[in-house]
């Protein structure tokens, strides 16, 4: 049973990144790369930081601030420069390895005698469901802000540039600086996925985030296949399959390990599973 | 209200395919004007009309709104003033956000979209009276995407939605091309009342002359990016379509 609720945490934890990617590719429409670095830089910084007993509440606004920072640098690169939105993410995600390993020093940075957010936080006995409490508690939150958000007059204008950037322009906003704002929440919000896996798993390494977009993009199409099957059309239901989906995912790759799949398939394990699920809604829509 | 002075734009300078667009273009159009610009295709009519509204930068020449030099400003820093409907009746909506969600936009052109929830249920009632006046029956519909409704549904809500923010110039870039004749009446229609009713300055380009005849008060003919007619409202007035077919020969 523990096995499987520790899948649900980690699914919890990168749900943070899978609600990023929801905002850069569903809000923005921007296929945004940049997640696999500032992931890392997330967990970088915080591994960084907890060695140096930096408090939590300090730990949290830097984490996001510099996964926002990234973010930016990305939708510069893109609106500035006229970049393709992909190269630009890869661009920045090839810096952020330099970058990420400069900052750790080294390529792994276990975190076993460090503070943590888990085990700082005492509401239940058990652990692990502890460590559920808490990331169920984080998450709700950020799922209550966006939703809030996406509502405001401002969320309007976000969902509205990544729908008709002609029509956005038109009406007085200045898309560019809300693709700005948009990557850098997204990137904000994957870095914070860093952090709370990191801690989760007590120990950032610089390799910990090749290959994690696809994660959040699975999630995303997987929570795009709920909403079709289940007509659910308000945002705050979408934010919440996002996070659902996310879950599925991870204990996905928990079945297929449990059931005795070579580790090292797993990566392969990850495509198929993200291209059984976009290849479902398709065939879905064409009958 | 809309002062332009001697602007000339090329598009692809300095390649083969360079293409002189507009030609040192003056124009001096008063508040209340409404004016229609017909000409052949490429002659001109769109590329002016999309200076003014900021869609580019002009080579040379300047432009002044409403006493203000708009000359350097972006598009989405001139919507102070002036609100666009486009030819394309898919441009004007966000097709995934609901009727209401774009009416609500449209009603912050002027202003800052702030982190505060706007679609109170006043809003919701005087989008709702607003819609009716169309008789389409989409006051019921507010909730639904706008990407389910038809072309001429959504270019006639685009049409609301310019008017829903305090407006002083309303640029009409071929309205119409686009539709069935019986909604391209619709919108006419409805333009021209909003422009009486709240003396706005209009700018309408068109290939319809028929349009060219029954609507505003003043009309310019373009051809190869130079103004090459003007005629106030007394001399409009007079003409008839085939008038105006005999400027195309």
């Amino acid at each position: 049973m523990d096995f499987y609720i520790t899948a649900i945490i980690l699914g919890l934890c990168l749900s943070a990144m899978s609600l990023g990617i929801f905002m850069s590719m569903k809000i923005f429409n921007i296929p945004d790369i940049t997640t696999d670095g500032s992931y890392t830089l997330g967990a970088v910084v915080t591994a960084v930081m907890l060695t140096k007993q930096v408090p939590i509440y300090i730990i949290i606004p830097t984490v996001m601030l510099v996964g926002a920072v990234a973010g930016c640098i990305t939708a510069l690169i893109h609106t500035k420069f006229k970049v393709d939105a992909l190269l630009a993410g890869i661009l920045t995600m090839t810096a952020l390895y330099s970058f990420n390993l400069t900052i750790l020093g080294r390529s792994n940075q276990p975190l076993i005698d460090t503070k943590n957010i888990f085990s700082s936080i005492h509401i239940l006995s058990n652990l692990i469901y502890n460590s559920l409490f808490i990331v169920v508690g984080i998450i709700a939150l950020i799922v209550a802000v966006i939703a809030f958000i996406l509502k405001t007059d401002f969320g309007i204008a976000m969902r509205a540039t990544g729908n008709n950037a002609a029509m956005v322009r038109a009406l007085g906003v200045n898309d560019n600086k809300m693709k700005i704002f948009g990557l850098a929440v997204a990137n904000g919000l994957t870095a914070f996925a860093g952090f709370l896996v990191a801690q989760n798993q007590f120990y950032a390494d610089i390799n910990m985030g090749i290959g994690i977009v696809i994660t959040g993009l699975g999630s995303v199409l997987i929570a795009d296949a709920l909403k079709q099957l289940f007509k659910i059309n308000s945002l705050a239901g979408q934010l919440i399959l996002v996070v659902l989906s996310s879950i599925i995912f991870q204990l996905v790759l928990a079945v297929t390990l449990s059931i005795g799949v070579n580790p090292n398939l797993l990566k392969l394990v990850t495509a198929v599973f993200v291209l059984t699920i976009v290849a479902i809604t398709k065939f879905r829509k064409a009958i | 209200m809309i002062e332009v002075n001697n602007i000339s734009k090329t598009f692809n300078k300095g390649e083969a395919t360079a293409v002189k667009a507009l030609s040192n273009i003056y124009i001096d159009i008063n508040a209340n004007e409404f004016v229609v610009i017909v000409g052949s295709n490429g002659s001109g009519k769109s590329t002016l009309l999309n200076s003014i509204a900021g869609s580019f930068i002009c080579d040379e020449g300047t432009i002044i709104i409403d006493g203000s030099d708009v000359t350097k400003l972006q598009d989405y820093q001139r919507t102070k003033w002036l609100s666009r409907v486009f030819q394309n009746p898919l441009q004007g909506t966000a097709p995934a956000l609901s009727i209401i969600d774009n009416f609500r936009l449209a009603a912050l052109r002027t202003q800052s979209k702030s982190m505060k929830i706007g679609v109170s249920d006043t809003f919701i009632s005087k989008v709702k009276d607003r819609i009716a006046t169309l008789d389409m029956g989409l006051e019921d519909k507010i909730n639904q995407p706008v990407g389910s409704l038809s072309g001429g549904q959504r270019q006639a809500l685009t049409l609301l939605m310019s008017v829903m923010d305090e407006s002083k110039i309303l640029l009409l870039d071929e309205p119409t091309a686009a539709l069935d004749p019986k909604s391209a009446a619709t919108v006419m229609l409805t333009a021209d009342k909003l422009i009486k009713q709240l003396n706005l300055t209009a700018i309408l380009v068109t290939h319809n002359l028929k349009e060219a005849i029954s609507f505003g008060n003043r009309i310019i003919q373009m051809s190869e990016g130079t103004i090459i007619k003007d005629l106030k409202k007394e001399v409009k007035e007079k003409l008839g379509v085939n008038d105006i077919f005999e400027w195309f020969q």
